[in-house]
């Protein structure tokens, strides 16, 4: 299968995703759209890993690999953040009883 | 790669020192000298002696640039240590923990200041922002400390989704995460390169809060706890500076001519946002978060022409900036009301105070014999000699004299109005560490080669 599908399914993914940041007002459907977010770069990475392979395996075996490698850490970077960013949101909620962004605007004035 | 063990072992040292011992006192000895330990093995470090030998595989790369800024921000970090330390009390019950968090910032730190791979770059730049979102949420209880806290949370996860994406259409185009000799002199840079790039400007101008992707910096700095927000502000945002130019120093240099114009208007927009914002601003802490962004216009021109003058005036700058933004945030922490009137007629009961505080605005507005005006020289020289962008210099020091007015706002207001004592405890100690700093900001401003040395030694 062409690479170009790949791209086109992660580029739609992380679209997806930017939409849904900009748009949506519950903090916790944010967080997911973030989510979403890292895991169209981690299929997308997957993928060019698999392309570079392929194109590099006669002159080195494990050409590829570090993109594949790369992905285990942006989900461990991504867990750490979900733990922080759920006790963030609880910790508003717990103050506010309420996960609603428009619900922040104390600062702008 | 000293300083970076030392620092990380620290920061687990400093966990489990707030079980052992609930004196905040010992607590914060403790934190000091650890900080001094790191700072001394880090100059060791750049002397060629090495505690470690670990095979690094190129992914990192320390050289002269990366060894000198650690120095500089160790130097930064121990000053807001022993300004500030004893406000921190004030943020929350955890007080250990929060030198634990600064510690693991600064291994960040080191990772940014030194990576020669995109992989290091996103682990650094993620260990310095999940620390500093509970940072800034510390004060549990304070509705605006929450909302800073999810605010900042929300858009750094946001932009690291960005960096992200940029990275990894940089794997597609290139074949690897390293940014050394990863691009070809001369060839032509292919569309995803291109699109990789803008997404990594984009993303680590919202790390360095560059306008348009400033929106989140008042906000956030204003919320935060004020002891945090001067960290935040100087520290972190030159850390994330540093990253910063070092990827396209090393990384995306050869193809200049395809990002330039870009980091040119990003300059210009941010020159006029904060400058012109912070006029009309009437807490100075808000006024001093939007001069952190007008800064941030003025240092992002070292990216734009990227020449050994840049190099050296981004680390004056980062020092200059960082040295005088900690003192004033030092005093603010200290003060119950952060209005323009609470600092009404400050001189009279603070002489010596008002004084370091008059240096260090000084130096921020890029008054001659301060190190401010000599690190806004270096930026506009190195830009002259891309020899492209008058336009940008022109518009620069226009900027330059619009900061005056809220700068010295704050100086005639402690100066020429009368107004009641605040109530403030300030120790003599604290007060000769201000003169120390002015005298520095001076110093540096008469005689910068005192730092350039030290950097060609």
């Amino acid at each position: 299968m062409p690479i170009n599908y790949y791209i086109i399914l992660s580029i739609t993914l992380f679209c997806i995703g930017i939409v849904g940041v900009l748009t949506r007002r519950n903090a916790i459907i944010v967080f997911m759209c973030i989510e979403l977010m890292l895991n169209a770069v981690n299929l997308l990475m997957v993928a060019f890993s698999k392309m570079h392979h392929l194109k590099n395996a006669a002159i080195n075996a494990s050409a590829g690999s570090e993109g594949q490698l790369f992905v285990f850490f942006i989900m461990v970077v991504a867990a750490a953040e979900v733990s922080v960013g759920l006790a963030i949101i609880v910790m508003l909620y717990r103050n506010t009883h309420s996960v609603d962004i428009n619900f922040l605007n104390r600062l702008k004035h | 790669m000293n300083a970076l063990i030392v620092a990380a072992i620290l920061g687990v040292v400093m966990m489990f020192a707030g079980i052992i011992t609930k004196q905040k006192s010992s607590i914060r000895l403790l934190a000091i000298a650890g900080l001094i330990v790191v700072l001394f093995a880090n100059v060791l470090d750049t002397y060629g002696f090495h505690f470690f030998s670990i095979p690094l595989n190129g992914m990192l790369h320390f050289d002269k640039l990366s060894y000198f800024f650690t120095s500089i921000v160790l130097a930064c970090t121990l000053i807001f240590f022993l300004l500030s330390a004893k406000d921190l009390e004030k943020v929350g019950f955890h007080y250990s923990e929060y030198f634990a968090l600064i510690f693991f910032i600064l291994c960040g730190i080191i990772l940014v200041s030194a990576f020669g791979s995109l992989l290091i770059l996103f682990l650094g730049i993620e260990i310095i922002s999940i620390p500093l979102y509970i940072l800034t949420g510390s004060d549990k209880k304070n509705l605006r400390s929450n909302e800073a806290s999810l605010k900042y949370f929300l858009l750094g996860a946001f932009s690291t989704g960005l960096m992200l994406m940029g990275i990894t259409m940089f794997y597609g185009s290139t074949g690897s995460f390293s940014i050394l000799n990863s691009i070809n002199v001369g060839a032509e840079p292919s569309a995803m390169l291109i699109v990789s790039v803008l997404l990594l400007v984009f993303s680590m101008s919202f790390k360095v809060s560059a306008a348009p992707f400033h929106f989140w910096t008042p906000d956030v700095y204003d919320g935060a706890p004020t002891v945090i927000t001067s960290f935040m502000a100087t520290i972190a945002k030159a850390a994330a500076f540093i990253a910063f130019i070092r990827l396209f120093y090393l990384g995306f240099g050869n193809i200049q001519s395809s990002w330039q114009w870009v980091i040119a208007v990003i300059t210009a927009i941010t020159l006029i946002i904060g400058n012109l914002t912070a006029v009309f601003q009437q807490s100075v802490k808000r006024m001093l978060a939007y001069s952190s962004i007008a800064q941030v216009g003025f240092m992002m021109m070292a990216i734009l022409s990227l020449n050994t003058f840049s190099i050296e005036g981004i680390l004056l700058y980062t020092a200059a900036y960082s040295i005088a933004t900690l003192g004033i945030f030092s005093v603010l922490a200290k003060m119950k009301d952060y209005s323009f009137e609470a600092f009404n007629g400050f001189a009279k009961h603070q002489p010596i105070v008002a004084f370091s505080m008059t240096v260090f605005l000084l130096s921020l507005a890029g008054i001659p014999l301060t190190a401010g005006f000599l690190s806004k020289f270096y930026m506009l020289k190195s830009v002259m000699l891309t020899e492209k962008f008058l336009w940008l210099i022109i518009l620069a020091v226009l900027m330059a004299a619009v900061s005056i007015y809220y700068y010295f706002r704050l100086i005639q207001v402690m100066y020429f109005k009368e107004g009641v004592e605040p109530a403030i405890e300030i120790s003599s100690s604290f007060k000769w560490l201000l003169v120390v700093l002015a005298a520095l900001v001076i110093l540096l401003g008469i005689y910068p080669q005192l730092l350039f040395n030290w950097f060609y030694f």
